[in-house]
């Protein structure tokens, strides 16, 4: 498959990113050369074969369970508090690029 | 070549984790000067090496002082202790509270960690003293560390090359005696090749058996920790205490740790070892093959039974691993919106602009070409292609493996098919630089254990790597077979 600078420019929209003009032809250059080399994966007969998004889904399975009990190993007791306090508002805000003191400060989002 | 000639290597009795903690609980030393012997060494060798990108000097030094007043009182207790005075770098991926944690990246920069990763407290409660923050590739993404959003590392064995990556700074800082051991990060050979590349250790475990939490995410289904270090014993020993269940990552697997250290010394003789011949291939640099094909050698001279084993879907991990990777790494990279951490853009009018040209100035190129990967492999209309079709490969490559252990009980490869590389070889071209990856990739999609151990020099001095490869949960076997190939 071919992707050409519309499809960059889509695909940076969906993931925010803004790319300068070079950015663009680079990127348009990079992902072609990897994805001609990724299109080998369409030489395999994949016919029902399950996809595989975890590791876990291979092992530590209680087979003989159904559905999410299945992966009980992973689970932990639904406590009202969770398992810890949370980070401090202090601790929350200290990081953030601009703030209120209570809240995160962002540009307008909503025009009148 | 440049040999550095730090206060850790082999012939000084500072040499390895069992000498300094001895040492130090027989009141022969203190762990407030180990910590500064090595903070002297990185003075000495980090201007020309880069591996740390922050030093906790004042964390370092109160660790050391609480293992010396134990040590004064006679309450310095070793198995309780493990690591009581072991100087360790920590890879930046990791948090650790109050310190500077950036994953290499200018995104990040001047972000304070508000709590500490299970490893980071894990290590500090076994006594180690953590020295610093080790440079890496920006969020991991990268075989060489010039990704780093700070600086290049050197490979402190010839510093016109790469260290590898993305964990090049913690392979180069064990290998250049600043630190005695590092953590590091594992999606698609992070950890080994850069231990091949630095002539170091570089240990995974099983996908599950050390807690990501605390670990800036990469690709969250591939992502492990584990340490680097200078002797198969002494990544044994670091794994004993970052190993084991974590309640507060849902991945983390409740599977007894056993004893590694009394797994790695039990003999290999019996032990049956696979040959994949399709890592075997093509591509394999003629010494790294001759030193690889040594180490295999040894093991047969030490009672191993050696045979073929066929792995046949190698030739497609690696463009599985570059769509399932770079898909995760799209979504766990969208966190960083520029509104509770991270670099701001200045002067955005509106919240999309903001978002847009923060993360046009905080991400390098290669993130950016990731995240754009990813994006287009579960777009509408491409997720069936890329995303779940890699998804299936994966699957197929689990199986090999699967089929293969059945006849085996560990395998052997080489970890790369090269020595390090010069520094700006491979910059221009990302699939030249992903092929680095081509022997290590396949063991963090399918979640098995992996270890990286020394195996010899190229006549131009560079080291080279064996790995060996083994079953889920079997880190025993990987090491103890690593013990006998050293």
């Amino acid at each position: 498959m071919k992707i050409d600078e519309k499809a960059v420019q889509y695909v940076a929209g969906l993931a925010n990113l803004e790319l300068t003009s070079d950015e663009q032809s680079r990127m348009v250059r990079d992902l072609n050369s990897i994805l001609a080399y990724v299109d080998r994966l369409s030489e395999l007969n994949t016919d029902g074969v399950e996809p595989m998004a975890q590791v876990s889904a291979r092992y530590g399975v209680d087979e003989t369970c159904e559905g999410s009990e299945r992966f009980d190993y992973a689970s932990r007791t639904d406590e009202p508090r969770g398992l810890r306090e949370s980070l401090s508002h202090e601790a929350a805000l200290a990081n953030a690029p601009q703030s209120d003191g209570s809240y995160f400060l962002v540009p307008k989002v909503i025009e009148k | 070549m440049s040999q550095p000639n730090p206060t850790s290597q082999p012939g000084t009795s500072l040499f390895s984790i069992d000498g300094i903690r001895t040492a130090i609980a027989a009141r022969e030393t203190t762990a407030t000067a180990i910590a500064e012997q090595h903070f002297s060494q990185i003075a000495k060798s980090d201007g020309e090496v880069g591996a740390f990108l922050a030093l906790s000097r004042e964390r370092a030094l109160a660790q050391a002082a609480r293992v010396d007043a134990l040590a004064a009182h006679g309450d310095l207790d070793l198995t309780t202790m493990p690591l009581a005075g072991v100087p360790v770098g920590v890879k930046d991926v990791l948090m650790t509270k109050g310190l500077p944690t950036t994953a290499g990246s200018r995104i990040l920069e001047g972000f304070a960690a508000p709590y500490d990763a299970t490893v980071v407290t894990r290590l500090e409660a076994a006594g180690a003293v953590i020295l610093g923050k080790c440079n890496c590739d920006e969020f991991a993404m990268g075989s060489s560390n010039e990704n780093s959003g700070y600086k290049p590392v050197r490979n402190p064995r010839d510093l016109t090359r790469v260290p590898g990556g993305s964990s090049g700074g913690s392979a180069a800082a064990v290998a250049a005696g600043m630190a005695v051991a590092t953590l590091g990060s594992d999606t698609g050979g992070s950890i080994r090749q850069p231990a091949s590349f630095c002539g170091v250790v570089g240990m995974m475990a099983t996908y599950g058996r050390v807690s990501r939490y605390g670990l800036i995410a990469f690709a969250s289904s591939l992502d492990h920790v584990g340490p680097l270090t200078n002797s198969v014993k002494d990544a044994a020993q670091v794994l004993q205490v970052i190993a084991g269940r974590d309640a507060m990552d849902a991945t983390s697997a409740d599977v007894p740790v056993p004893d590694y250290v009394a797994d790695m010394q039990k003999p290999v003789r019996g032990l049956r070892v696979g040959i994949p011949k399709e890592y075997f291939g093509e591509g394999l640099e003629p010494e790294t093959r001759a030193l690889v094909e040594a180490a295999i050698e040894k093991l047969r001279a030490l009672g191993c039974q050696v045979q073929p084993v066929s792995l046949p879907h190698t030739e497609y991990a690696v463009p599985t691993y570059y769509i399932v990777a770079t898909a995760e790494a799209s979504s766990n990279l969208a966190r960083f919106d520029a509104v509770r951490y991270g670099h701001r853009a200045k002067g955005a009018k509106s919240l999309s602009e903001m978002y847009r040209r923060s993360r046009d100035e905080g991400f390098g190129p290669e993130v950016k070409r990731r995240i754009m990967l990813g994006t287009y492999a579960l777009s509408a209309g491409y997720y069936d292609a890329y995303y779940l079709k890699a998804q299936k490969v994966r699957t197929l490559l689990a199986r090999d493996f699967e089929l293969a252990f059945a006849e085996v009980d560990a395998i052997v490869t080489p970890t790369c098919p090269a020595p390090a590389f010069k520094l700006g070889e491979k910059t221009d071209d990302p699939l030249a630089m992903y092929l680095a990856d081509i022997y290590t990739v396949t063991a963090d999609l399918v979640g098995i254990p992996g270890i990286s151990v020394p195996c010899g020099e190229t006549s131009e001095g560079l080291p080279v790597g064996v790995q060996i490869l083994g079953k889920h949960f079997d880190e025993g076997t990987v090491l103890r077979l690593g013990a006998a190939v050293e």
